[in-house]
């Protein structure tokens, strides 16, 4: 629909909108967090839900303690080799729609740990991110800027079509796969249906 | 408080063939250290916490050291005969030539205690064990029945560098899981060679990124002369 003949319309007193529309407004307003976190990123997590930062004004109204009720995953702070199977277990244990903002320099890429023998060199390595945010830790600011980027992106969804969400999509995979903790490293060390190694170019 | 000097009479009065060795640190802290022989060390730590002008009740610290096999290589000089040709003759002369001679100093693996006195308020007194090698003959024994305090970080020790504490009631990996099987602390430990994107490696990253791509050519994440 024309985007200035709905602007007139709304002059009018009349409000006119698409299924599309009206979905994606449901989906974006009531994003709950679950509650967890990870290290000292999970401070500045807890910060912006405080009333200072107040997440709650964009939707986050509650964090919730069970993975089934919880929308959003916000991994926030250093995810360990010891840690991450949990993780990935309960990001499968998440209803869809669901998504994962990665907060910090270690949740996505090892950060400072990134060379050490017990650190996972990022979450996207096993799950699929939807937003990250570097910073170490990042500003209660810089969460909410990628709270309001999540919501754009969930607005410009179409509900068919190639661009489609995930649970909109009965080819995508739904269930991913757990690393196992081997005798040196985890098994697989990434999902490759999910992260492929980026090309540098130098 | 006493020096490790008087520490070290006071053990040996109370507990005869305890095998107290000073570990002297040469640094402007001279803060020296006791090294126990394993077979009495139950017997001194217990001394150490019961004794009344020591009363070292706090125990703050528990750690290792990892040891390794160390090459010594020592220039001697030898005096030996030698069949010579000189003008044409053949001689035996008397020569001296310089040997290096190389020997191999076993590695150990050690623990290290800092104790402190809440009730004196002084300390710390640092206590050390070593192992006899770091291979398979690597217990010692626990003092968590003395310091309830040693629990976890005997066995993080444990975890970290492989000292098999005797005694302790619940000895666990601490930090990494169960399956693991390396001691990560160890000076030999090589990490996972997941060095497969370094897009700002430098040093020894670098060195470790650039023997990944050699390993796995087909799998490389760079474009070598893809610049713009």
């Amino acid at each position: 629909m024309d985007e200035q003949l709905k602007i007139e319309l709304g002059k009018q007193g009349i409000v006119a909108t698409t299924f599309e529309e009206l979905y994606n407004w449901g989906r974006r307003s009531s994003i709950w967090p679950m509650q967890f976190g990870l290290a000292c990123c999970a401070i500045e997590m807890i910060a912006t839900t405080m009333a200072r930062y107040d997440l709650a004004r964009f939707g986050a109204e509650v964090f919730r303690p069970s993975p089934r009720q919880a929308d959003l995953m916000i991994i926030s702070g250093t995810v360990t080799k010891k840690m991450a199977p949990q993780v990935v277990r309960l990001y499968n244990q998440m209803a869809e729609p669901r998504y994962v903002i990665a907060m910090g320099a270690c949740a996505i890429s090892g950060g400072p740990f990134k060379q050490g023998y017990n650190v996972l060199k990022g979450i996207d390595r096993y799950i699929p991110v939807d937003v990250h945010i570097p910073g170490c830790p990042p500003r209660p600011e810089a969460l909410i800027q990628a709270f309001m980027t999540l919501q754009k992106k969930i607005d410009a969804q179409p509900l068919t079509g190639a661009g489609r969400p995930r649970h909109l999509d009965a080819q995508q995979q739904g269930e991913f796969p757990v690393p196992v903790q081997g005798e040196h490293d985890l098994e697989p060390t990434s999902n490759p249906g999910v992260w492929t190694v980026p090309v540098v170019i130098r | 408080m006493k020096t490790v000097e008087e520490i070290k009479a006071a053990i040996e009065a109370a507990v005869p063939r305890a095998g107290v060795e000073i570990v002297s640190n040469p640094s402007v802290s001279a803060q020296h250290s006791l090294r126990l022989a394993p077979g009495c060390a139950l017997e001194v730590a217990k001394f150490l916490r019961d004794d009344a002008e020591l009363a070292l009740d706090f125990l703050s610290n528990v750690t290792g050291v990892d040891w390794p096999d160390k090459e010594i290589a020592e220039k001697v000089k030898v005096t030996r005969a030698v069949t010579k040709t000189v003008d044409g003759v053949e001689q035996t002369v008397e020569e001296t030539v310089e040997e290096t001679s190389k020997r191999v100093v076993p590695g150990c693996l050690e623990a290290v205690y800092h104790l402190y006195s809440v009730k004196l308020k002084h300390g710390p007194v640092v206590l050390r064990m070593r192992t006899v090698n770091r291979t398979d003959q690597v217990e010692l024994p626990s003092l968590t029945p003395i310091w309830r305090s040693a629990e976890f970080q005997e066995r993080e020790v444990f975890d970290l560098y492989g000292i098999v504490f005797a005694g302790h009631h619940d000895l666990r990996r601490l930090l990494m899981w169960p399956e693991f099987k390396d001691h990560p602390m160890r000076r030999d430990y090589l990490e996972p060679d997941d060095f497969e994107f370094e897009p700002t490696a430098h040093d020894v990253v670098l060195a470790r990124a650039e023997a990944h791509r050699a390993a796995h050519p087909g799998a490389s994440s760079d474009q070598e002369g893809a610049k713009a």
